[in-house]
C-alpha cells in the first residue's frame, strides 16, 4: 500500500495501481477516451491527463502508476483547460453532424464534450472529407467520425490476432485503416465486429438493417418470422439503462410481437438441431475414420477466418450450417409447407450478436431456394434496441410472453450456446449418451466454461478416452489450427468462436462490453441452463417430431441438402 | 540485388524492418517498393502486412510509387526561404515543367520538399539522391540539372 493525496484527501491504495483506478476507487471520475478496459494502454488521447506535484507537465491517469507521498490533482483548472483544448482539437478533425449519428446520445466524445462543458469550438473544423468503406453487408466504417484513438487497431491486432486495422500514414493525415487505405472487403476482414464493439465514436459500426426490417414488418403481404440466436436474452436489458446481468427472455418475446411479427422463434431450437447433426458427424468421423478433429462450425467469423487463412484445413470444418441458417432454411421449407405460405412471402429476421452474421446471410450458398436469401435480415442486439426504443416500447415495463411454436421449445444445452465452451458442453452432453448408451451422473462440463483463452477436457466415448478443445478469439483459434498443420493435435473435437467469451461477447452486442460484462453474461447463461426442464438437445420433443414429420434421420438426405454446406478457399469476401 | 539476396543478410526479426526496406529501396532506380514485394517482406519476418504498411506510410522517405532516376529534394525551412529559395523552386518547377510533388514525364527527376538539410550557412539548398547542393542562383541550377540530364546521355 502507498500514501497518496487526491484532491486534497489522503487515501491508502494499492502498490502498481494507476492514478485512474485509484482515483475511481476513491470515488473520483477522471474522464478517458483512448482507454479500454483489457485492452492495451496507449495513452495518446491525453483527455485523462492530471496534474501531479513535482512534475512539469500533465501526466496519463491511466498509465501513470501512483507513487508513495504523490500529490495528485484531478481538477485544477490547469488540469480542465487541458482537457477542453485537447476535446475541441479532436472536434475540429471529426464530423460533428451529432443528430445524423447511429452514435447520437451514446458516444463518447459527445458525452466528453457536455462534460467539459465546450458550448463552442475556438478552433475551426480541418476535417478532409473521406470515402466510407461500406462495400461489405457487415460493417461500416465512416473514416470522418474516427478519432484515432486505436482501440479497434489493439482489438483487432491484440485480441484477435488479424491485424486488419492499423495506424496509417503521419502526423494530420494519420488515419485507421486496413493497409494502404485500403477497404475491409480487399483485406482478410472476419466480420467479427469487435472493432465496432470498441470504437468510442461511430467511425465503425454495424451494416444498419432496421430500415429494411420496418419495410418489411409494414408490407401486409409478408409473412415476416423473427429468430433470436442464444446469447441476446442475457445482453438485451443492458439496452435499456440498468437492466444488466440476468435474463430476459420473456420480456425479448413480447417487445418483437409488439414490433410486429408475425411468429416470434427461438434460434436455441435449431441450436438444439445442430446439436443433433453435429454431434452424429462426430460420431460418423470417429467410426469411419474421418478427418479429425472435426472443428464446430457455428461461428461465421471463424468460418471467414479458415476459408481465407486455412483453404487446405477446410475438411476439418463440421459441415453442419450454423444454427441460424438452420433456422433460414428449415423455415423457408417445413415452416413455409406446413403454414402454407410460399417462401418468397416468407421473410426470416435473425437477432444476432453478431456483425459477421450479416456476410454469413449473404452467402450465395445458404440458399434453398434460388435468389430467396434463407435469411433475409440480420440485426445485432445494439440495432434490436435501437427500434424498441423507435416504436416507443417500454422494454422495462413489458409483461413476459413465450416462444411460438414449432421453434419455441427447447433446451438447456442450447441456451449454452452462447458462452465460450457452450457448443462444446452441449455436444458432449447428447455424444455421451448416445454412445455410452447410458444417461450423465453430471451435466456439467465444467473444464470447458470460462474465460480462459483455450480450454482443454477428457472424455469417456465408448470406453475410449477423447480429448477435446475451445478456443475463442481468433487468437487461440490459430494456436489450435496450427497444431492441426503440424499434425500434433491430440484433440478429437474442437470448438472455436471468434469473440472473447464466444457470442455473449459478439460484436453487435450492447456497447461497454469488457470482460466484467462477459462474466456477467456468462453467469446468466449457465444459471439459465442450470433452470430449464430440459437439457439436452436429444431430449427436445420437437426436434424429435421434426426428425419423424420431415428431416426422417440425422445426417440424411434432406438434411444434407437443409442443414449442410460447404466451404471453399476465399480469397476476398466481396 | 535481389530481394531475397537482401532478407537473407539481416536476422529474420520485426527490428530490422525499416533496414531491409532502405536497404531494398535503394536498389531500386525509381526509389519505390510495390504491394507484393511488401508482402513478401512481411511474409519472411512473420509480421502483418499492416504492420509493414504502417511503417511505409509513416516515413517520408518511402514510397509506394514510382518516383524519378532522381529526386530532387529542396528545402522547405526558414533559413533558405529568407534566401530567396523561392526563385530556386521557380526555376525548377520552370525547367521541369512539373510541381512539387510530381516526376516528369521521362521519369528522369521527382521535386520533392525536405525538411533542414543542415546547410543553413550556405542556403539556399537543395539534395539529389545524396548529393547536397548549396548556395544556390537559378543559374546554379540550370548548370545542375543540365549535368544530370547529360548523365542520362552518356
Amino acid at each position: 500500500m502507498v500514501k497518496i493525496k487526491i484532491n486534497n484527501k489522503e487515501v491508502n491504495v494499492k502498490t502498481n495501481t494507476t492514478i485512474l483506478d485509484a482515483a475511481k476507487e476513491n470515488g473520483i471520475d477522471v474522464p478517458t477516451l483512448c482507454y479500454y478496459p483489457d485492452l492495451h494502454i496507449n495513452s495518446d488521447c491525453r483527455i485523462c491527463s492530471v496534474e501531479v506535484e513535482g512534475s512539469k507537465n500533465l501526466l496519463t491517469a491511466c498509465s501513470t502508476p501512483v507513487k508513495e507521498g504523490m500529490v495528485i490533482r484531478t481538477n485544477s483548472s490547469k488540469v480542465l483547460n487541458a482537457r477542453k483544448t485537447i476535446t475541441e482539437l479532436i472536434l475540429a478533425n471529426h464530423d460533428t453532424n451529432c443528430t445524423a449519428c447511429v452514435k447520437n446520445m451514446k458516444c463518447e466524445l459527445q458525452s466528453l464534450a457536455n462534460q467539459l462543458g465546450i458550448d463552442e469550438n475556438r478552433f475551426p473544423s480541418v476535417l478532409k472529407q473521406q470515402d466510407v468503406d461500406d462495400q461489405n453487408p457487415s460493417i461500416y466504417r465512416n473514416p470522418n467520425r474516427c478519432i484515432k484513438c486505436g482501440r479497434c487497431v489493439d482489438v483487432c491486432k491484440d485480441v484477435e490476432g488479424t491485424h486488419v486495422l492499423e495506424t496509417m500514414f503521419r502526423g494530420h493525415d494519420v488515419q485507421v485503416t486496413p493497409k494502404y487505405g485500403k477497404f475491409l472487403s480487399d483485406e482478410d476482414c472476419t466480420f467479427c465486429g469487435q472493432c465496432s464493439s470498441v470504437c468510442p465514436v461511430a467511425a465503425i459500426t454495424e451494416k444498419d438493417d432496421s430500415i429494411r426490417v420496418l419495410d418489411a414488418l409494414n408490407n401486409p403481404d409478408i409473412h415476416v418470422i423473427v429468430q433470436v440466436a442464444p446469447s441476446i436474452r442475457v445482453s438485451i436489458g443492458e439496452e435499456f439503462g440498468e437492466l444488466s446481468g440476468g435474463e430476459w427472455t420473456g420480456k425479448l418475446v413480447t417487445a418483437l410481437r409488439s414490433l410486429g411479427f408475425d411468429k416470434v422463434f427461438d434460434t436455441d431450437f435449431t441450436a438444439d438441431l445442430t446439436i443433433i447433426e453435429e454431434g452424429h458427424e462426430l460420431l460418423h468421423r470417429v467410426q469411419t475414420g474421418g478427418k479429425l478433429p472435426m472443428m464446430t462450425s457455428c461461428c461465421p467469423g471463424w468460418i471467414n477466418y479458415a476459408e481465407q487463412k486455412y483453404p487446405e484445413m477446410l475438411e476439418h470444418l463440421s459441415t453442419c450450417k450454423s444454427p441460424q441458417q438452420m433456422f433460414g432454411s428449415l423455415a423457408k421449407t417445413y415452416y413455409a409447407q406446413s403454414e402454407k405460405l410460399d417462401p418468397k412471402n416468407v421473410y426470416v429476421v435473425s437477432i444476432m450478436p453478431c456483425t459477421a452474421k450479416k456476410y454469413e446471410a449473404a452467402r450465395e450458398e445458404m440458399q434453398v431456394h434460388e435468389n430467396i436469401p434463407d435469411v433475409d435480415a440480420v440485426l445485432t442486439t445494439r440495432e434490436l434496441g435501437k427500434m424498441i426504443r423507435q416504436m416507443g416500447i417500454n422494454f422495462k415495463e413489458l409483461p413476459n410472453d413465450e416462444f411460438d411454436n414449432p421453434f419455441g421449445i427447447t433446451t438447456g444445452a442450447a441456451a449454452i450456446f452462447g458462452a465460450t465452451g457452450g457448443v462444446m458442453e452441449a455436444a458432449l452432453r447428447t455424444v455421451s449418451e448416445v454412445v455410452n448408451k447410458e444417461p450423465l451422473e453430471s451435466l456439467d462440463f465444467k473444464d470447458v466454461r470460462g474465460m480462459q483463452g483455450i480450454k482443454e477436457a477428457e472424455v469417456e466415448l465408448g470406453g475410449a478416452k477423447v480429448r477435446v478443445a475451445v478456443a475463442h478469439t481468433l487468437k487461440h483459434a490459430k494456436q489450435l489450427t496450427d497444431q492441426i498443420k503440424e499434425g500434433t493435435s491430440p484433440y478429437a473435437f474442437i470448438e472455436v468462436m471468434t469473440c472473447p467469451g464466444g457470442c455473449i461477447g459478439g460484436g453487435g452486442q450492447p456497447y461497454g462490453t469488457t470482460n466484467e460484462k462477459r462474466q456477467e453474461r456468462i453467469n446468466a447463461t449457465y444459471q439459465l441452463d442450470s433452470e430449464m426442464p430440459l437439457r439436452k438437445s436429444h431430449e427436445n420433443p420437437y426436434i424429435t417430431e421434426i426428425y419423424e414429420k420431415f428431416l426422417k434421420e440425422p445426417l440424411g438426405e434432406l438434411s444434407h441438402t437443409y442443414l449442410h454446406t460447404h466451404y471453399k478457399p476465399r480469397g476476398k469476401l466481396k | 540485388m535481389q530481394l531475397r539476396e537482401i532478407l537473407g543478410k539481416y536476422p529474420k526479426t520485426e527490428d530490422y524492418l525499416i533496414e531491409i526496406l532502405l536497404d531494398y529501396q535503394k536498389t531500386k532506380i525509381h526509389h519505390y517498393l510495390s504491394e507484393e514485394e511488401l508482402k513478401e517482406i512481411a511474409e519472411h519476418l512473420n509480421i502483418s502486412e499492416s504492420k509493414v504498411s504502417s511503417v511505409m506510410t509513416f516515413y517520408t522517405l518511402f514510397s509506394m510509387k514510382p518516383k524519378g532516376q532522381y529526386v530532387i529534394q529542396i528545402c522547405h525551412d526558414v533559413p533558405c526561404y529568407v534566401n530567396d529559395q523561392n526563385s530556386i523552386l521557380k526555376t525548377l518547377t520552370n525547367l521541369l515543367n512539373i510541381q512539387v510533388g510530381e516526376t516528369t514525364e521521362d521519369k528522369m527527376f521527382t521535386l520533392e520538399y525536405t525538411s533542414c538539410l543542415g546547410a543553413c550557412d550556405k542556403a539556399p539548398a537543395m539534395r539529389i539522391g545524396e548529393k547536397t547542393f548549396t548556395a544556390l542562383t537559378p543559374n546554379k541550377v540550370k548548370a545542375i540539372l543540365a549535368e544530370y540530364r547529360g548523365k542520362k546521355h552518356a
